[in-house]
């Protein structure tokens, strides 16, 4: 014991009265709960600043090489796709990388609560659950919606500008403030999706297996799946569909427009979350 | 008040908890006892409502937890797992804690004060030793300044000086009219703090009664008698109706010159005393023999010890067994004194 000797006198014991409990405990409460339960442990803070690095420093090297190696030999294939789609590749190069950070980050936030065992302080807390599930994902949410959009805007004004030369691209282009929202929009329900699975799953390294699994494994998997009803089953695939909405451009072949794939991609993470909200309830802590 | 109503908990083919039932009331401190393995944190998950009976229930104060619209205000637990990240301080477990309860920020300082962690409070957990766990983990319960207290092995890991606050501590919320329910795998530890004792065996119950009930209930009484002169003493003990067993004794003992001894039950001292005074029979000795609550308890538990050793002749005795479980509390508890 290095800390100073306790008061044994028993007069302290209780401590000052804490005033009764006649006012009412809303959902703010549990809400600023959540976010001192996040801010408080450094490896949420390292995991959101490596997610910013990553995507925006992605974006500035990936374009920077294109723009380096534009009418390059044997590039001429690329730059007719970039020229197509220019938002698609300036969001594409950071967030392809920078969505992994969110999927660990999400998986992260419940499953730590069960390796450290603050589940039990936490349920002991608030031991309706489905309340303190709640809370955690609207802060969780809120806390992304604002960096990802912050990430996703610098991502392209970086990017669109090292490769102005080539392609100019600008937010009064058709659908390109719509991508450039939509991929901010996109790595906030990611984050959920990542935070439902860890509910489900409750082991750290489960849960990042399959969420990463599922963003990055998935859709190679299903790519390879013959005939329509293959290529029903990829577009239908959470980060399939989700991703259509930081793409500028229909692909000719493209099953679901880019908000339809963005309310498929939430209606996925809703099932989890009350698939997880569910277990949460039932299961013992 | 806590009550439990026929709990039983299942973990697969395993019952922890069978039909269970028991009321603990305020006003006093009631201890949990079983040995390891017996039920006791189960059952105290059951009551805080983190696992699910199969059957039965269990209330505090008439409500069951989970419709505590405040719970910490109501209800402090320390469990005996650890419930904390280590990578965040105590300071913002607290903060987060009162948080979910609408409590001010200066109720945090307030028990920080009150375990005597004030200083560490911004470090992280992490780097706690066990006592100071134990202390944040008393911090929690604290935190709400609750009427019901669960408290599941608190003198784990403390050292001599948080045993006696501890010990205090519990004494004075249930004096406050608090009810404060404290398990325990050490008897000895709940014969100095508890006032009533709920005594569980394989999840069963074994004993609900007052301390002093529990060790004149189960230990019977006997005179230690040493004299040079036993046998013809033996005798008129058997006569008086008292029956007079020889003490063992070691090599060591009769080299020291010590007198043959007699174990005597169904006589008082006093009047083994006049007995021998009546044929000028010189005693060495003459003591009346308590059995420990140590005893007592190791008796009564022994068919329901789940990892228990169950060949008394192998372990030296009761007193032995309760070191080598719990080494660390038993020798802070010893040079405690």
């Amino acid at each position: 014991m290095t800390a100073a000797s306790p008061p044994v006198q028993a007069s302290r014991a209780g401590g000052p009265a804490v005033a009764p409990a006649s006012h009412h405990v809303g959902f703010g409460h549990l809400m600023l709960a959540e976010w001192t339960k996040i801010r408080s442990v450094r490896s949420t803070i390292w995991t959101l600043l490596l997610f910013v690095v990553i995507t925006v420093g992605l974006t500035v090297l990936l374009t920077w090489l294109t723009a380096a190696n534009w009418h390059g030999p044997r590039a001429a294939p690329r730059d007719a796709t970039i020229v197509g789609d220019p938002i698609g590749f300036i969001l594409g190069a950071g967030v392809g990388l920078g969505q992994l950070t969110i999927c660990v980050l999400g998986a992260l936030l419940f499953t730590t609560e069960y390796s450290s065992g603050v589940i039990r302080a936490s349920l002991l807390a608030v031991p309706k659950r489905i309340p303190m599930l709640a809370a955690k994902a609207v802060v969780f949410a809120l806390l992304l919606v604002v960096l990802a959009e912050i990430v996703s805007f610098g991502s392209f004004f970086v990017g669109s500008a090292i490769i102005h030369s080539h392609v100019p691209v600008s937010l009064s282009d058709p659908n390109v403030t719509r991508a450039v929202v939509g991929a901010g929009l996109y790595l906030t329900v990611l984050g959920l999706f990542a935070l439902a699975v860890g509910t489900l799953i409750r082991h750290t390294a489960g849960a990042i297996t399959t969420v990463i699994g599922i963003v990055l494994v998935l859709p190679i998997l299903s790519g390879l799946l013959p005939g329509n009803w293959g290529a029903h089953i990829n577009a239908y695939l959470p980060e399939q569909a989700g991703s259509l909405i930081y793409a500028a451009h229909k692909s000719s072949d493209q099953l679901l427009s880019a908000w339809q794939g963005f309310g498929v991609f939430c209606l996925w993470t809703a099932v989890l979350l009350v698939a997880g909200g569910y277990l949460l309830r039932h299961r013992d802590a | 008040m806590i009550e439990a109503r026929d709990l039983t908990k299942r973990y697969g083919d395993k019952l922890a908890v069978d039909h269970l039932s028991f009321r603990v009331e305020a006003s006093r401190v009631t201890g949990f006892l079983g040995p390891n393995g017996a039920g006791k944190s189960t059952t105290m998950r059951l009551v805080l409502g983190l696992d699910r009976p199969q059957s039965g229930m269990a209330t505090i104060n008439g409500q069951r937890y989970a419709d505590l619209s405040q719970p910490l205000r109501t209800v402090g637990a320390l469990l005996e797992a650890r419930a904390m990240h280590s990578g965040r301080s105590a300071y913002n477990h607290l903060l987060f804690l009162a948080q979910t309860q609408g409590l001010p920020r200066s109720r945090v300082d307030d028990v920080l004060e009150l375990v005597g962690l004030r200083e560490v409070a911004r470090k992280r957990t992490g780097g706690y030793s066990l006592g100071m766990g134990q202390r944040v983990g008393i911090a929690v319960a604290m935190l709400g300044d609750p009427q019901v207290l669960l408290l599941d092995e608190p003198v784990n890991g403390l050292d001599p000086e948080g045993i006696l606050w501890i010990r205090n501590l519990m004494k004075h919320l249930a004096s406050e009219g608090r009810t404060v329910f404290v398990s325990s795998h050490l008897m000895n530890e709940m014969a100095v703090t508890a006032d009533h004792l709920i005594v569980i065996g394989r999840g069963r119950l074994i004993a609900d009664c007052s301390t002093q009930e529990f060790i004149a209930r189960s230990s019977e009484r006997s005179v230690l008698v040493r004299s040079p002169d036993v046998d013809r003493l033996a005798g008129l003990i058997t006569a008086e109706g008292g029956q007079a067993t020889a003490e063992a004794r070691s090599d060591e003992d009769r080299a020291d010159g010590q007198a043959a001894g007699l174990i005597v039950t169904g006589l008082e001292a006093p009047r083994i005393g006049e007995i021998a005074a009546a044929d000028r029979i010189v005693l060495h000795e003459l003591s009346p023999q308590r059995a420990s609550l140590e005893e007592a308890y190791m008796e009564l538990t022994a068919d329901s010890s789940e990892y228990g050793v169950h060949s008394p002749g192998a372990i030296p005795g009761p007193a032995e067994t309760a070191v080598v479980a719990e080494p660390t509390v038993s020798t802070t508890q010893e040079s405690a004194r």
